[in-house]
């Protein structure tokens, strides 16, 4: 079973466990196996030959010095194969194990399945173990607090309208210094895009709503944002397992562009709201792709900046390297237009090894950075291969444009001393886009 | 007891080893179909594209990091699918039964590549003892599968080397190759039979769902 190095104290797991019977543990882990659970399940654990190939794919292995408890093929041995294997008959010490290995050393970010002769998708198992966890209710506090924070006011953050529109009105007075025709509008109907954001922007990272009004402004596009429930397109029910609350916001985020009639979603600079919104989310509520046209960030710049509607003044100086996310790189295939960007942005690109598809994931998103502090010390100790990987370019910033991997790779940088910065695409944008002086009036 | 073996039991051997991967894939399928996240995914081009990556040698990622293992896991393979299907003693037989033939491989080359079929199953098990991941998820089970692979192969060796009592060697080869077959779709060697799904499967996750590339 995976060693924690001093057992981390987490209420969510602890107290929880305490509340368990075995006749529980069994009746909700079979439930989950026989309701839940299709094809896939049985055919990877018949199919996987115990070969180990998984292992070198996985950060957290890698970077606590190849322990084997670390692979991901034990870790899915240490927790999903006893639940099938034992009929869902295991104790509650078991549960509380399944769950750190579950949360904690592993975010879903599937490069093991790039790694597994097989194609096996060991995130999936993964997932399930944590479904399982969610139904039991085990799950690290500050996980459970977001999802709880979904369930109650349909965003992450505990974010209440009054705060959320008065925020958005603040930003729009932040970028009226720079622009004085720059707008925020709010429920306007039939616009051409809504822009859609993750609670923490409204939150801590306000300013880079000032940035999009300004890009948006530049641009000279048509969008909007809601003023209602349905604006924060982050999903951390996802993660948590409880994928009845994760289906409810993603519905709320797709209903919310509808009644806005809107021809398309542009969201801001996250992997993880991608994945929700365009994957998991429409799967959970039976739609095979999603009602509206999703466009990530990335995808969003490339546009702006190959058809000329911005400009850039001038390129960012500094060295500068990138960080692939996994939700929209591996998830998405947008590596080579988020090059395109930072190349277009930027005079210095160095690129991490390995990367595109092949990066290493943040150790942040996947719900691990959001089990908060209490499981910070694990995370870092985890991704040490990330400190290696990025001190090795001789960058001076990091860009990605996902917030888990900002996050995580503050943190990293922070306990690793690698005296460097991390940027979002939006932040070069706003030093190297160029506003025409007519606008700035 | 040779001629149960060399008529009956190949019988059995052969409508285990078919009917019961039939059946795996043909179940598989239907459940694929049940589960909505799969099938409404799945797209030929995806599928044959990753399966491509995955079964050329050097084709992936994971194969170019590891050249060593790669070379001897795909010499292993190849050998074990070619040796029965293209052994001289193999077809004769099947010629006299059906009439029916096909190249077969030099006796010399035949021998070699059985060699190398028994060097990599030592391999292998060496591999699960050595590598402490692997260790770590390997079970008795795999060992005792491991035998039952090689049996084959190591009294197909005796028997053309006409070691110990011929008549014995060639009725034990007979039944360790009718075991072989039977287990295939019970056991972790049904890998041979699921390879194409679970690859075709994530090929098409990757390539048609997320325009990613998964080798």
């Amino acid at each position: 079973m995976s060693q924690e190095i001093e057992p981390v104290a987490d209420l969510g797991l602890d107290e929880a466990i305490k509340k368990l019977t075995p006749e529980q543990i069994e009746k909700t882990v079979n439930a989950v196996l026989d309701n839940e659970c299709a094809a896939r399940l049985q055919v990877y654990m018949d199919t996987c030959v115990r070969c180990g190939l998984c292992a070198e794919a996985c950060h957290t292995y890698l970077s606590r010095d190849k322990d084997p408890n670390f692979a991901p093929v034990s870790k899915v041995r240490n927790t999903i194969w006893e639940l099938v294997k034992r009929k869902g008959k295991v104790d509650a010490a078991f549960v509380r194990k399944m769950a750190v290995t579950a949360f904690t050393e592993c975010g879903a970010c599937r490069r093991c399945s790039m790694y597994c002769p097989f194609g096996i998708d060991i995130a999936y198992e993964i997932m399930t173990v944590r479904r399982i966890c969610a139904k039991l209710g085990v799950v690290p506090q500050y996980l459970q607090d977001t999802t709880n924070s979904h369930s109650a006011t349909n965003n992450q953050m505990w974010v209440q309208q009054d705060e959320w529109i008065d925020t958005l009105q603040w930003q729009e007075e932040e970028a009226l210094g720079e622009i004085p025709t720059a707008r925020i509008p709010l429920e306007k109907e039939g616009a051409e895009i809504m822009y859609s954001v993750i609670a923490p922007e409204p939150k801590i990272l306000a300013q880079l709503i000032g940035n999009i009004a300004i890009i948006m402004r530049v641009a000279g596009l048509d969008w909007t944002m809601p003023a209602t429930d349905g604006w924060d397109n982050s999903n951390m029910a996802m993660y948590s397992g409880d994928f009845e609350i994760m289906s409810r916001v993603e519905r709320l985020h797709w209903e919310t562009a509808a009644r806005l009639k809107v021809k398309k979603i542009v969201m801001g600079e996250c992997g993880h709201a991608f994945r929700g919104a365009v994957y998991d989310g429409p799967r959970y509520l039976g739609w095979q792709f999603p009602p509206i046209k999703m466009v990530h960030a990335i995808e969003f710049y490339y546009d702006l900046i190959s058809s000329g509607r911005i400009k850039i003044k001038e390129k960012f100086k500094e060295k500068v390297t990138l960080q692939d996310p996994c939700n929209t790189v591996r998830g998405r295939g947008l590596g080579d237009k988020l090059r395109y960007v930072i190349n277009a942005t930027c005079e210095d690109f160095v690129e991490m090894t390995p990367n595109q598809e092949h990066n290493y994931c943040c150790a942040a998103g996947g719900g691990i950075i959001n089990c908060g502090p209490p499981w910070k010390r694990d995370r870092m100790i985890s991704n040490r291969v990330k400190a290696e990987q990025i001190a090795g370019t001789g960058a001076d910033i990091v860009i990605t444009p996902c917030h888990n991997c900002h996050s995580g790779i503050e943190d990293i940088i922070g306990h690793y001393k690698l005296g460097k910065h991390v940027k979002f695409i939006s932040e070069i944008l706003m030093q190297t886009m160029e506003i025409p002086d007519e606008l700035r009036g | 007891m040779y001629e149960f073996s060399r008529g009956p039991l190949v019988w059995i051997a052969f409508a285990v080893f078919f009917g019961g991967g039939l059946y795996r894939i043909i179940s598989t399928i239907m459940k694929a179909k049940k589960d909505k996240v799969v099938w409404p995914y799945m797209r030929w081009k995806y599928s044959l594209r990753s399966i491509f990556h995955w079964i050329v040698p050097f084709g992936s990622k994971n194969m170019r990091m590891r050249p060593a293992f790669t070379i001897f896991s795909f010499a292993f393979h190849i050998c074990l699918l070619c040796v029965p299907l293209f052994t001289l003693g193999h077809i004769l037989l099947i010629e006299e039964s059906w009439g029916i033939g096909w190249w077969t491989l030099p006796g010399g080359l035949s021998t070699l590549m059985t060699f190398i079929v028994v060097l990599g199953g030592i391999l292998f098990g060496l591999r699960r003892i050595a590598d402490p991941t692997v260790r770590l998820v390997t079970s008795a089970g795999d060992f005792v599968l491991l035998c039952i692979v090689l049996a084959p192969f190591i009294t197909g060796l005796l028997a053309s080397f006409q070691a110990f009592d011929y008549q014995t060697i060639i009725i034990l080869h007979m039944w360790s190759g009718a075991i072989w077959l039977c287990i295939v779709p019970f056991t972790r060697i049904v890998h041979m039979i699921m390879f194409p799904l679970t690859r075709g499967y994530m090929g098409c996750e990757f390539g048609f769902v997320r325009s990613a590339r998964d080798w």
